[in-house]
């Protein structure tokens, strides 16, 4: 087993994990968590296959992940105002009764 | 033309020439303003009537007597204030009026009368509801009869000849609730109409054939002598001229407004409505406007006429007015209503106006008219004083003696009544029928019209006398008593009888004033006047046939006062003839089974033509267009809505089911996600596995 498919297998082992609590978790906090490990089993990527790429010289995928990380906290702030802003109207943060788009 | 542009008097006009449309512009706003008026405010719209009928007889006077002053003077002239109202291309429509001793004298007489009349109204019209719109229309009528006298455009002048035939429809009919009065109103305006239609053509033909319809623009005028040179060298049909044959359609339209055979069967008629209009427009003004219109386009009447000769249009003049004033005495001979008699009375004078224009000239027929103006006005309103006095009685059989119950009333009827018959010396009509009946002795065509209206004087003499025997000697034979009317009536009565004696004196053979005044001569007074050859003759002679029409009468009717179902003296001696002569010589009778029975034939032709032929049409194509609309009918509700519904139904269905994927629940969504992403992952991986 080469090193960058050992990396890709932790990447998609956390993916899978943070999936799976963004389904199946019914608080939208825990769902922001699962999402916030999925982001950065893809940032793992990024920093795996630039280390183990044909230019591992360049900075380029170090730069990706900073900025993916970056772009990730700002998501995080926004969905937690979200999700304070549910509670304030809703009264709760149970994703199940969050059903008022229904079609 | 050119200098008349614009509403700006011509430079000879006097001032009162220049305002002279005021005389009939002031009843016509006093009719617009108590049209405006509730039926609540009776005062108010009889003194707007009676207070413009007074200015405009004011400045009817002023014009008087500023013509009579030129003419003094030597001077009576013709002063006219033409201005253009339309101008379309080249061609002007012109309108003025003019100011010469014939409009100065109708002016004076219409008005005169006119205020008269209104005064008496008031008294006459007291108790009904609709007292307003009576003096409403009154006073329209005066307006517009003032402006058919005033005009010098014939187009004014038509224009106000409908107005006043608009306004008597209006006041025959104004008991519309009698359902005569509303026939007589119609029978009226249809009849008149008739005569109208040929004066509209020869109004055209005018146009057409002169450029102008000013009667006097400075020598450019359509019946001034340029224009009337180009009309007589123009020929029409039947070896007329075109001057004849516009003469004879204009007198078409006088006949028809004057009730001359064979359009006068609407005038009796007329007497349906109140009495008050009987005696101001189908006696004294408005019938005469016919006359009138004759006397104003007598140039044209005579044009190419040779001295001593006459032309083709006069001829028929004097024929159509002899016959009318014959034929109407003999059916006054034999009627029962007060104002039916009167009626045809006014029928058979208008027929002495006629020939005495067509025979005399200008000053003949008018004398006539102003003398009759005066006392068939008191005559009708002598009548509408009985009838008032005898509770709305019209039969004269059911009357009697009220020469002691109405004393005032029967004093002035018989001066108009002796002045109608032409009685000797004392009245006007003596003196105003003797200059039509001299005349008729000098007409240089034939001396049958002469004999005509001997015959017909006779007659007039006869049937007044036997009206007034029946009306005021023997005894009362109504219910309730008699009364006289109140003085608001009787002093109208008093001036008309006064004038029906005393205008006689500007006529006469001695001091022929009247005509000398119309024709702008001197005047003298001269005693030789009587020694003309046959003068003396003549009057003799017409003395006697109004002594013998008197005497006759007198004698059948006397003071016998039959019973009102006792036959009539005259019945018992000739009884065809008398039945021929109640039923009016069956005119109506004939006008019934010829002219409406024509039209009524064309109606259910018309009417079966609609029905049968052009409604079979139209049904047909309608039909067609029926099927043709059940074809698509059956095409939309069959193909077109099958196939839309169809399609509808598809996507009703799949709306539904994709609307159960929407479950609102975000993980849903994200679950959907991600199996999207394995599949998508899986395609790639099997696909990139080649």
């Amino acid at each position: 087993m080469t090193p960058l498919a050992g990396y890709l297998l932790v990447a998609a082992l956390l993916f899978s994990i943070g999936l799976a609590g963004a389904l199946t978790r019914r608080n939208a906090i825990l769902v922001l968590i699962g999402i916030e490990l999925m982001l950065n089993a893809a940032n793992l990527n990024l920093i795996a296959f630039w280390r183990y790429g044909p230019h591992p010289e360049a900075l380029t995928g170090m730069m990706f992940a900073i900025f993916s990380i970056a772009v990730a906290a700002a998501e995080a702030a926004v969905g937690l105002g979200l999700v304070i802003q549910i509670h304030r109207h809703a009264h709760t943060t149970d994703l199940d009764q969050m059903n008022r788009m229904k079609g | 033309m050119q200098e008349t542009i614009s509403f700006a008097p011509q430079l000879a006009a006097s001032p009162i020439a220049g305002i002279l449309w005021l005389i009939p512009a002031l009843p016509i706003v006093a009719a617009g303003l108590s049209a405006l008026l509730n039926q609540a405010k009776r005062r108010t719209s009889a003194t707007l009537a009676i207070g413009s009928m007074s200015f405009s007889l004011l400045l009817s006077l002023v014009a008087f007597g500023h013509v009579l002053a030129g003419w003094a003077h030597g001077a009576a002239g013709r002063e006219t204030v033409n201005f253009t109202w339309i101008q379309v291309g080249a061609a002007n429509v012109d309108l003025g009026w003019v100011l010469d001793p014939l409009a100065a004298v109708m002016l004076v007489m219409v008005s005169f009368v006119g205020l008269l009349i209104f005064i008496y109204s008031i008294g006459y019209m007291k108790h009904d509801e609709n007292f307003t719109r009576f003096f409403c229309f009154l006073s329209l009528f005066a307006g517009a009869m003032l402006g058919v006298v005033i005009a010098n455009s014939l187009l004014l002048l038509f224009m106000c000849w409908e107005i006043v035939g608009l306004t008597s429809y209006l006041l025959i009919g104004f008991w519309y609730q009698k359902p005569a009065a509303a026939a007589a109103a119609k029978k009226a305006f249809l009849t008149t109409r008739v005569g109208d239609v040929f004066f509209l053509l020869g109004i055209v033909w005018l146009f057409s054939q002169t450029g102008t319809l000013l009667f006097y623009n400075n020598g450019a005028g359509s019946i001034e002598h340029g224009a009337l040179a180009g009309l007589l060298a123009q020929p029409a049909a039947l070896g007329l001229t075109a001057a004849g044959a516009i003469g004879l359609l204009i007198f078409a339209g006088a006949a028809g407004k004057s009730g001359q055979f064979p359009l006068h069967v609407w005038l009796p008629d007329a007497m349906e409505g109140p009495t008050p209009v009987s005696a101001l427009i189908h006696a004294a003004t408005m019938v005469a406007a016919g006359v009138y219109l004759v006397a104003r386009v007598y140039p044209l009447m005579q044009a190419g006429m040779q001295p001593g000769g006459t032309t083709t249009a006069l001829t028929v003049v004097t024929w159509v007015g002899a016959f009318t004033a014959v034929f109407a005495a003999l059916i006054a001979v034999a009627q029962n209503d007060i104002k039916r008699i009167l009626a045809y009375s006014t029928v058979s004078q208008l027929g002495y106006m006629m020939a005495g224009l067509g025979m005399g000239g200008v000053a003949v027929g008018m004398f006539h008219l102003i003398t009759h103006g005066f006392f068939k006005a008191l005559l009708f309103l002598g009548a509408g004083s009985v009838i008032h006095g005898c509770h709305e009685e019209q039969d004269i059989r059911k009357m009697g003696g009220l020469k002691s119950d109405m004393p005032f009333t029967f004093l002035t009827y018989a001066i108009g009544m002796l002045a109608l018959c032409g009685f000797p010396l004392l009245f006007s009509g003596f003196w105003s029928k003797d200059g039509i009946l001299e005349a008729a002795q000098h007409w240089s065509v034939a001396k049958t019209p002469f004999y005509m209206l001997l015959f017909g004087a006779l007659l007039t003499a006869f049937y007044m006398t036997r009206q007034v025997a029946y009306v005021f000697f023997g005894h009362w034979k109504g219910g309730k008593p008699a009364h006289e009317s109140p003085r608001m009536m009787t002093v109208p009565l008093a001036i008309l009888a006064f004038f029906a004696m005393a205008l006689g004196a500007i006529g006469t053979p001695a001091w022929p004033w009247f005509r000398a005044f119309l024709d702008s001569r001197a005047a003298n007074f001269d005693l030789h006047g009587f020694m003309e050859p046959g003068l003396l003759a003549l009057m003799g002679t017409s003395t006697v046939v109004v002594f013998l029409g008197l005497g006759i009468a007198w004698k059948l009717y006397g003071d016998k006062s039959p019973r009102p179902e006792e036959p009539d003296a005259l019945e018992q001696a000739a009884p065809a003839m008398w039945a021929a002569l109640r039923d009016k010589l069956y005119v109506d009778e004939f006008y019934g089974w010829t002219v409406i029975a024509f039209y009524g034939w064309w109606a259910r032709v018309s009417d079966w033509l609609d029905r049968r032929v052009w409604g079979g049409v139209v049904g047909g194509v309608a039909g067609l267009f029926g099927l043709w609309a059940q074809l698509n009918r059956f095409l939309d509700n069959n193909v077109v809505d099958g196939v839309f519904d169809k399609g509808c139904e598809e996507l009703d269905v799949g709306g539904g089911l994709l609307s159960r994927v929407q479950t609102g629940r975000v993980q849903t969504y994200l679950r959907l996600l991600a199996l999207a992403v394995v599949a998508l992952v899986a395609i790639l991986i099997w696909s990139s596995r080649t």
